[in-house]
Order: structure tokens, then C-alpha cells, then sequence
């Protein structure tokens, strides 16, 4: 008897075996998307609304088929449905397709006819790859903070020993004297008393040319000082206050190389360059809710600024909840401080300059792409106005506005191209009214 | 002596001193200027709701919903012919708005994206969205998804231009 169990037993584990390998075949076939495709293709297609760990306009899809049948025991074939046409698996009345198309707000997903079923396979095995681990904190970062401190640390000891050096040298100049002169006194050898004559006060009072040659210089020194004084009173260039939002043109604009009339775009068409309200901000950190890893620690690094945080206060003032995905209602006003600022009887119209002219921004305001705080790069005088009229050809190319007075004024002027200033630039009432 | 210690008693986190500031400071409200008389403190105010812009804007009745953007794609038609069609200028303005995500020539690989600061952008010739002149009014007026509202930023006319050059874009893209 006991033969016979043994018997069966071994005559079940070949099929044991082949089930088992089989198990694995299909399941490595189901699994066969390749994750590095997979990323290319979720970030054209799919990034726009799904992130994986967070909710976006979608859900996150971190091992979303796995979860699915799970807790739905919905499989490939329903996601393939679901991806190629979500609008005709929710008409068709599919249960779990409509409960997630009203969770989130009715907004429709695009259909993606065009992904293969391989496509789909690619895709699903990266949002199936475990979360990346965050990054420990990079060793060579932290030895070249302590790099630095060392060279702070060199740098004040060879002052030290400078100092010391310097002082040991003084002294041994003090002990010097001291045994000279008492050689002297024991040699009996006097020392010649010096010739005393008027103090050098006394004889530049006699000398009354040099007493005036010097009153005239000191008077026109003071002169100097005081006009430069004077005209710097009101003139507030290199102002550079510290904002609401802590803003770095550096990164926008610079890096990212965002245009400036992206956001500030009243300057095209208005006499303000406005301050651009929060909605366009969110028109992209409705997206980027966090800044990369070494911007973060560049930030703190250098400029002492926490660049996530100022996020966070932007979300904070437009009333925008990153769980929920959606905005508060609640708002308050970001009151940033301005700087560019004209006195009110001085007339300047953006537009007149950007969308006329084709002034770019930098003639004006600087490198703003390089500002990581911004300041006001240039004076704003009457005389810095004056002098870029008196410099500047006035663009007339591919402008009929300009063709007539700007054939009648060079003729008159006899130049080939005409300066803001000739074109009346310089003229009172164009800017004092 | 004076000079310098004024010069370095400056800071540049606070502004310069004026000399009678009287013709300086505008009797009138200024932008963005903070005040009692308008609520929630600030000169800046949304304008009041149903209120048309001056010039012959006229308003965008169709519904931020699917159902309006289907409707929109159906149904609308850039009011501009041939001869108002500037497309230099709808190129500029596609570039300082659309392109840093959307790319200068359309296929979704503006600046940002190449940077992996925003992902997903689309191409414009995406089969499954197959986008027309309503459609892409649509989402510049209300925006999509992750993309915001650039109604703000664009008025009318320039939308429409930006929209004639989308489409130009895409028929490139597609050739």
C-alpha cells in the first residue's frame, strides 16, 4: 500500500512541476513590458494627468493593475478597454468606471487608440517598479562644506601668524634700540639732539598762498561731496527688498528660460508691467509642487532659502489644496513690495517700450535672469532716460505707423536712421504732463 | 567724511530717502496700490461680473464643462479671415505663452519638458485628442487638465491668432 501512495506521488510531480511552470510563464509574459519604454512613453502620454505616488487631475498609478485586481478584480483586458477609449467603457456602464470618472469630477481621460498592447505592457511594468528610495545624503557634498570651512580656518591661521610674525618683528626692533642706545651711553657717545625748528603748523600758517590753495580744495572737495550727495537723494538703484515669496528670476528665467512677458504680460499691451496675479503661478506649480533635489540643496546652500517652503506659501495665498487637488476658495493677497517706481509726475508706458520699440527687458531692469533676489539695476534718472533717446535709432523696419514722419524728419536732419530724440523724444511734454 | 558714512548707512533692503515727496506720490490710486475702499484691501479688483471689455470683444459663451469643449471642437470657428491672420505676430505670441511646454514646433517638447519640470505635454498631432480651432480656443480660454487658463494673458484677438498658428503647427506636424 504504502508502494502505491509513494507511486502516485511521484507519477503527480511531473504535472506539479509543469503547472507550476506554467504559472511562471504566463505570469512573466503578463509582465513583459520593458519599464525603461515604459517611462518614455508614461511621461508623453500619461505625466500630463497621473503622477505615480500623488494624485493629480488623475489618480496616482504606482502598481496600478496589481491594486485593481485586488480590490476591483479588474484585469489587463478592462485597463486596455479603460486606456484606448475610457468615454465608451464608461457608456458601455461598466460599475468601476463610472464610480472613478465621478470621483474625479467628471473629467473625461483622453483615449489613447494609438498604444499597442505592448505599449500598455511597457507602461504598466514601470508604474509597477518600486518606488526609488530617496537618495541618502551625498557624501561629497557634505566633505565640501567641510573643504570650505578647513580654507576659512588656513585663511585665518596665515593671518594669525602673519600678525604674530609682524609683532615678534616690532619688538625685536624695540630690543634693538634699547641695547644701541645703552651701548652708546656706555661708549660715552652723544647723540646729536635734532635741530628744533617752527612746528609745521606754525610755518603753513605763514605760508599764506598754501593757505589758500587749500581752502580752495577743500571748498571744492566739499562741493563735490555735497552735489553727489545731493543728487543721489531719491535715486533708489540697487534697491533690493526682501519679498512676501521668496522669487528667483534665477531659476525662472534664467534656467528654465521662461520669457518675461510669460508672466508679465500686461507689459506688452499696457502702460503697467503688471505683477503677475497667482493663476500664473499654478499654471505650472499646479504641476511642480516641489523643486529638484539639488535645487533644493543649492538653495539652501547658497542663498539660505527654502525653496519648498516658498511653494507652500504660494499654495497658501491662492488657497490651493495639494491633497484634494483643488482650490480652497480660501485666498489672501501676496503683498509684494515694489521697486521700480517713478515719481507721479513722470509719464512711462511699458508698452510704448517692449511692444514699439522691441526694447528688451534687460536694457532696463539688467540681467534679472541672473538676479536671484531682484534689485533695481538701473538709476530711473531724468538724465538716464534722456540719454538712451539721444543714443537709440528708433526701429521704423516693417513699421508703415512710422514710414511717412520718419522719411519727413531725416530729411530734415539729414541722417539715415533717427534717434527717440529726434523723433521728439526729448520734448517736455512727452513724459511730464 | 559725510558722503561716506551716508553711502554706508544705506541699506538696500529699504528705499532711498526723497526730498519733498509731495509731487512723488500720486493723489490718484495707483496699481496694485493697498487701500480701505475697495475690499479685501487692494487697489487690484476682478472687474464686475458680466462686464464686456471696450472694442467689439464679445463674450465666451460656451460652458468650461466636456460637454462645452465637445461643442466647441463641433462647432467653433475662428472669427478671423484670411487677411487678419498675422501669423508672425500669433508665432511670437505662441512662443512666449505655448512653447516653453508645448515646443516651438508643436510636439510637445518645450524647454520645461526637456527639463522633466512638467511631463506629458502632447503632441499636436495626438490621434486621440485630434484637436481643432474650437477646441484649442477652448483650452486656452479655460485650459485642460494640468494646463491652466490664458485668457488673462490673451486677449480675443491674439488667442485666435495663437490659435491659427496651432493649427498651423499641426498641419506641419503632420505632414
Amino acid at each position: 500500500m504504502i508502494q502505491v501512495i509513494y507511486r502516485q506521488l511521484a507519477s503527480k510531480i511531473p504535472y506539479l512541476g509543469l503547472v507550476i511552470l506554467l504559472t511562471f510563464t504566463t505570469s512573466l509574459t503578463a509582465q513583459e513590458g520593458d519599464p525603461a519604454k515604459g517611462k518614455t512613453l508614461y511621461n508623453t502620454n500619461c505625466a500630463a494627468c497621473h503622477q505615480l505616488d500623488r494624485k493629480m487631475t488623475g489618480p496616482a498609478l504606482r502598481n496600478v493593475e496589481a491594486r485593481l485586481a485586488e480590490e476591483q478584480g479588474l484585469d489587463r483586458e478592462w485597463l486596455n478597454k479603460w486606456i484606448r477609449n475610457s468615454a465608451g467603457l464608461i457608456k458601455s456602464g461598466d460599475a468601476y468606471a463610472n464610480q472613478i470618472y465621478n470621483e474625479y469630477n467628471q473629467v473625461a481621460m483622453t483615449a489613447f487608440p494609438q498604444l499597442s498592447d505592448q505599449d500598455i505592457s511597457d507602461i504598466l511594468a514601470y508604474t509597477a517598479e518600486p518606488k526609488a528610495e530617496p537618495a541618502p545624503t551625498p557624501g561629497p557634498d557634505t566633505g565640501g562644506t567641510g573643504g570650505q570651512v578647513e580654507g576659512g580656518i588656513s585663511n585665518k591661521l596665515i593671518l594669525g601668524a602673519l600678525a604674530i610674525l609682524f609683532a615678534l618683528l616690532a619688538i625685536a626692533l624695540v630690543l634693538v634700540r634699547q641695547t644701541l642706545n645703552r651701548f652708546a651711553e656706555e661708549k660715552g657717545v652723544e647723540i646729536a639732539a635734532q635741530d628744533k625748528g617752527l612746528p609745521i603748523w606754525k610755518a603753513f600758517v605763514k605760508n599764506q598762498f598754501l593757505v589758500l590753495v587749500s581752502v580752495i580744495f577743500l571748498m571744492l572737495a566739499s562741493a563735490y561731496f555735497v552735489y553727489g550727495y545731493l543728487s543721489q537723494i531719491g535715486v533708489d538703484q540697487g534697491y533690493e527688498p526682501v519679498q512676501p515669496i521668496h522669487y528667483s528670476h534665477r531659476i525662472h528665467a534664467g534656467e528654465n528660460g521662461i520669457d518675461c512677458k510669460y508672466c508679465h504680460s500686461s507689459a506688452r499691451v499696457s502702460k503697467h508691467s503688471g505683477i503677475p496675479s497667482l493663476n500664473i503661478c499654478m499654471n505650472c506649480h499646479k504641476s511642480i509642487y516641489q523643486v529638484a533635489e539639488e535645487t533644493q540643496q543649492m538653495g539652501i546652500d547658497e542663498y539660505g532659502v527654502d525653496y519648498n517652503a516658498e511653494i507652500q506659501k504660494l499654495y497658501k495665498a491662492v488657497g490651493w489644496d495639494e491633497d484634494e487637488q483643488q482650490y480652497t476658495g480660501e485666498t489672501q493677497p501676496v503683498k509684494w513690495v515694489r521697486i521700480h517706481n517713478l515719481p507721479d509726475f513722470a509719464y512711462f508706458n511699458h508698452s510704448q517700450h517692449v511692444s514699439v520699440a522691441g526694447v528688451q527687458c534687460q536694457t532696463c531692469h539688467g540681467p534679472v535672469e541672473e538676479m536671484e533676489v531682484m534689485y533695481q539695476h538701473a538709476p530711473l534718472t531724468m538724465g538716464w532716460c534722456i540719454n538712451c533717446h539721444r543714443e537709440t535709432n528708433v526701429k521704423v523696419e516693417d513699421n508703415a505707423y512710422y514710414t511717412k514722419i520718419h522719411e519727413q524728419l531725416s530729411k530734415k536732419y539729414g541722417v539715415d536712421k533717427l534717434t527717440a530724440a529726434q523723433m521728439g523724444g526729448l520734448e517736455c511734454g512727452k513724459c511730464h504732463y | 567724511m559725510v558722503f561716506a558714512s551716508v553711502v554706508s548707512c544705506q541699506k538696500n533692503s529699504r528705499p532711498n530717502y526723497q526730498f519733498m515727496p509731495n509731487m512723488y506720490e500720486p493723489v490718484s490710486y495707483e496699481a496694485y496700490q493697498e487701500s480701505d475702499a475697495f475690499p479685501g484691501g487692494v487697489e487690484a479688483q476682478l472687474p464686475a461680473e458680466g462686464s464686456i471689455p471696450r472694442g467689439d470683444h464679445m463674450p465666451f459663451e460656451i460652458e468650461n464643462t466636456n460637454a462645452g469643449y465637445e461643442l466647441a471642437k463641433a462647432t467653433l470657428q475662428s472669427p478671423l479671415d484670411s487677411t487678419q491672420i498675422d501669423s508672425p505676430r500669433g508665432g511670437q505670441l505662441y512662443d512666449i505663452y505655448c512653447g516653453i511646454c508645448h515646443g516651438r514646433n508643436g510636439k510637445g517638447q518645450g524647454t520645461l519638458v526637456k527639463r522633466e519640470k512638467i511631463l506629458g505635454v502632447p503632441s499636436y498631432d495626438d490621434a486621440g485628442r485630434a484637436i481643432t480651432a474650437g477646441s484649442i480656443y477652448h483650452t486656452i480660454y479655460y485650459g485642460k487638465n494640468a494646463m491652466g487658463s490664458y485668457a488673462n494673458q490673451l486677449n480675443e484677438e491674439e488667442r485666435w491668432q495663437v490659435v491659427d498658428y496651432v493649427l498651423k503647427l499641426k498641419a506641419d506636424l503632420e505632414k
